[in-house]
C-alpha cells in the first residue's frame, strides 16, 4: 500500500462555468501527462497527442478542458518505483506496489475531486489509454458521459501477453536490473530496457508499412554485405537508435508496472468473462475507433468490445479505419481518424 | 449503399414503426432515416454501413453506427435484438440473398425490404428495346452497378414463400414516390416490404 501519492497532470483550455467541459486523456505505455504543445524553450518537447489536442483540433481546447496525467507508477513526475519510499528513504524499486488499470481510475478520480470536475465529458485514451476510458465507463458510470476508446482490447491475449514477458525478461535478467534496485548501484538496465523497446515497437509497426520505410535497404552506401553482426540493415539501426532513446529516460520498474497493467487488464474477469455484464454499468456513451492494420490490438479485439455494448442496447459507434501504420496509428494524423473524432467530440453536448 | 435524394420508402417504413422500437438500419448510410425515426417516432437505433464518408456523416448526425460489412455486421447483434432491421435499397447489391433475409429475421422481430423492382413497365421496356434499364430507382449504368441480383416483385414473393418468410404487408412506389394501387409489379417502381417469419 502507497501512505500517499504525487499525480502530475497538465491542462489545456479552460474548464467552463459549469464545468461540463473537461476531457481526460488518458496514456498508453509509454506516454504521459504532457498531450500538447510545446514548453517554452525546448523545441523538441511537442506532447506526445499535439497533433489531436489544440485550438480547432478534434480536442479542440477552445470548446474543451483537456487534463492529460501521468498515470501512478509513472515515470514522469507521478509518483512511481523511482520516488523515495517513506519507509526506507531510499527509491521504491521492486517494492512499488503493481497498479492495475482500476487504480489509475481511481486516481484520475482524485484528480478529478481536485480540479472539481464531476463528471467528464469525455475520457478518450488509445491502446492501454483506451482500457482506462472502458475501465472509467465500468466503475464510474456516473462521472463520464463518453468514453472513446481507440486501438484497445477487452483483455490482452496470451500472444499479447507473450511479448509482455519477453520484453520484461529483457529488463529483469539484465545484470544492471539488481531485482529492480538499480537506482542504490547508480546505474540503469539499459540494455534490458532498450531491447524491450525495440521488441514493443516491432509490434506497433504494421508488416506492410515496415517493408515500405526499411524494405531491405543497407546502412552502408555500397550496397554490399559486410558479413557481420554490426548494423547491415535500415531496420536495424533504426530499432537500436528507438531502443537507445528510450532507455535513455525511461524508468525500467515503470515499463514492468505497465505491461503488467496491460496483462491484468480483463474487466470481464469479474464476470466469468462475460464482457457485456461487465459493461452494463456503464452509463457513458461509446465510440471504438480500431484500426485495420493493428495486429497488436486488431480490429476483431475492438469488435469485442463493441458487441458486448451492442448486446446491452448501449449507446456506441465504431469507425475501422483504413491505415497502414499499425497500432502506432493512434497517434497518427489519419485524416478519417480525426475526421471521425472531431465529428463525435463536435456532438458532444456540454 | 448511401441513400438518395428524398426518400419517399422512408414514409413507408416510418409509417410501419411504433414509438419506442428498436431499429436496425444495414446500409444506414449518413443515418438520415434512423434520424427521421428518432425524432418522429422516439426509437432507439444502430446503423451498420462499411463505407467511411457515410460512418463519419452518421456519427455527425449523432446516429450509433457500425462500420462493417453487412454479414460482419449482423454476427455482432443477437437473437431478436430488434423490432425492425431494415434494408433499405440495398438488398439487390447483396450476393447472399437469402442469408442477409434469414439473418435480419433472426435479429429482428420484423424486416422492412426495400428494392428497385425490375418488373416496372419501363424496366420491362427497356429490356424489350435490347438495353439494360436506367431509371430514378435504377440509376446506374450496367458496367459499373453495384446491384448483382436483378428481380421483380413477384421474385421476391415467390422466395419469402419458399423460405417461409410471411409477407406481412406491401406498399410500391412509382418513380415519383407515389403510392401505386394496382398492377404493382407492372406499375412499381420501388417495392417496399414488411416480412416476419411465419409463426
Amino acid at each position: 500500500m502507497l501512505p500517499a501519492y504525487d499525480l502530475v497532470y497538465e491542462t489545456y483550455g479552460s474548464l467552463n462555468a459549469a464545468k461540463s467541459n473537461a476531457i481526460l486523456v488518458c496514456h498508453a505505455l509509454s506516454g504521459h501527462h504532457h498531450v500538447a504543445g510545446l514548453y517554452a524553450d525546448q523545441p523538441k518537447s511537442r506532447g506526445w497527442w499535439d497533433n489531436l489536442v489544440g485550438p480547432g483540433r478534434p480536442l479542440d481546447t477552445e470548446r474543451f478542458y483537456i487534463v492529460g496525467v501521468n498515470n501512478l507508477g509513472g515515470c514522469h513526475g507521478s509518483t512511481g518505483p523511482s520516488s523515495p519510499n517513506p519507509a526506507t528513504g531510499k527509491p521504491w524499486g521492486a517494492d512499488f506496489p503493481v497498479v492495475t488499470v482500476d487504480d489509475w481510475v481511481q486516481a484520475q478520480a482524485r484528480l478529478a475531486d481536485f480540479l472539481g470536475i464531476a463528471s467528464w465529458a469525455a475520457v478518450v485514451g488509445g491502446s492501454l489509454g483506451g482500457m482506462q476510458a472502458l475501465q472509467w465507463a465500468i466503475d464510474l458510470p456516473q462521472r463520464i458521459r463518453h468514453a472513446l476508446v481507440i486501438a484497445a482490447a477487452p483483455k490482452l491475449t496470451a500472444q499479447n501477453i507473450a511479448f509482455n514477458d519477453v520484453a520484461r525478461q529483457a529488463i529483469i535478467t539484465d545484470p544492471d536490473f539488481h531485482g529492480g534496485h538499480f537506482y542504490e548501484h547508480a546505474t540503469v538496465p539499459r540494455r534490458g530496457l532498450r531491447l524491450a523497446r525495440m521488441l514493443g515497437h516491432i509490434t506497433y509497426l504494421s508488416d506492410d508499412q515496415m517493408g515500405e520505410k526499411f524494405g531491405r535497404v543497407l546502412r552502408n552506401d555500397t550496397g554490399a554485405f559486410s558479413f557481420g553482426y554490426g548494423v547491415e540493415f535500415e531496420i536495424e539501426s533504426y530499432l537500436r537508435a528507438q531502443g537507445d532513446k528510450f532507455a535513455g529516460f525511461f524508468d525500467a520498474n515503470t515499463y514492468l508496472l505497465m505491461t503488467k497493467a496491460l496483462d491484468y487488464f480483463d474487466p470481464a474477469h469479474r464476470h466469468d468473462g462475460d464482457l457485456a455484464a461487465a459493461l452494463k454499468p456503464a452509463l457513458a456513451k461509446f465510440l471504438v475507433v480500431s484500426f485495420t492494420t493493428d495486429w497488436r490490438f486488431a480490429p476483431s479485439r475492438s469488435r469485442e468490445i463493441v458487441n458486448a455494448l451492442l448486446k446491452n442496447d448501449q449507446d456506441v459507434s465504431y469507425a475501422e479505419v483504413a491505415s497502414s501504420f499499425g497500432h502506432d496509428s493512434f497517434l497518427l494524423e489519419e485524416p478519417q481518424y480525426h475526421a471521425v473524432l472531431r465529428a463525435y467530440l463536435g456532438r458532444i453536448a456540454l | 449503399m448511401t441513400h438518395m435524394l428524398g426518400r419517399p420508402d422512408f414514409e413507408v417504413i416510418a409509417g410501419w414503426v411504433q414509438p419506442g422500437e428498436r431499429v436496425l438500419d444495414l446500409g444506414c448510410g449518413d443515418g438520415a432515416l434512423l434520424k427521421l425515426l428518432i425524432e418522429t417516432r422516439g426509437i432507439r437505433g444502430y446503423g451498420v454501413d462499411i463505407d467511411d464518408a457515410n460512418v463519419l456523416a452518421a456519427i455527425a448526425n449523432g446516429i450509433n453506427v457500425i462500420q462493417s460489412n453487412l454479414d460482419a455486421g449482423l454476427a455482432g447483434f443477437v437473437d431478436g435484438a430488434f423490432d425492425h432491421v431494415v434494408l433499405s435499397r440495398t438488398l439487390q447489391t447483396i450476393r447472399h440473398t437469402q442469408e442477409i433475409l434469414a439473418a435480419m429475421l433472426r435479429v429482428g422481430r420484423e424486416a422492412v425490404v426495400s428494392f428497385p423492382n425490375f418488373g416496372y413497365w419501363k424496366n420491362r421496356a427497356a429490356v424489350l428495346g435490347g438495353r439494360m434499364p436506367v431509371s430514378e430507382d435504377l440509376p446506374y449504368q450496367w458496367f459499373d452497378t453495384p446491384n448483382v441480383r436483378f428481380f421483380t416483385m413477384l421474385d421476391f414473393e415467390a422466395l419469402c414463400a419458399e423460405m417461409g418468410i410471411l409477407v406481412r404487408d406491401r406498399q410500391v412506389l412509382d418513380e415519383q414516390g407515389k403510392l401505386v394501387t394496382e398492377e404493382h409489379n407492372f406499375l412499381g417502381s420501388l417495392a417496399v416490404y414488411r416480412i416476419t417469419r411465419t409463426p
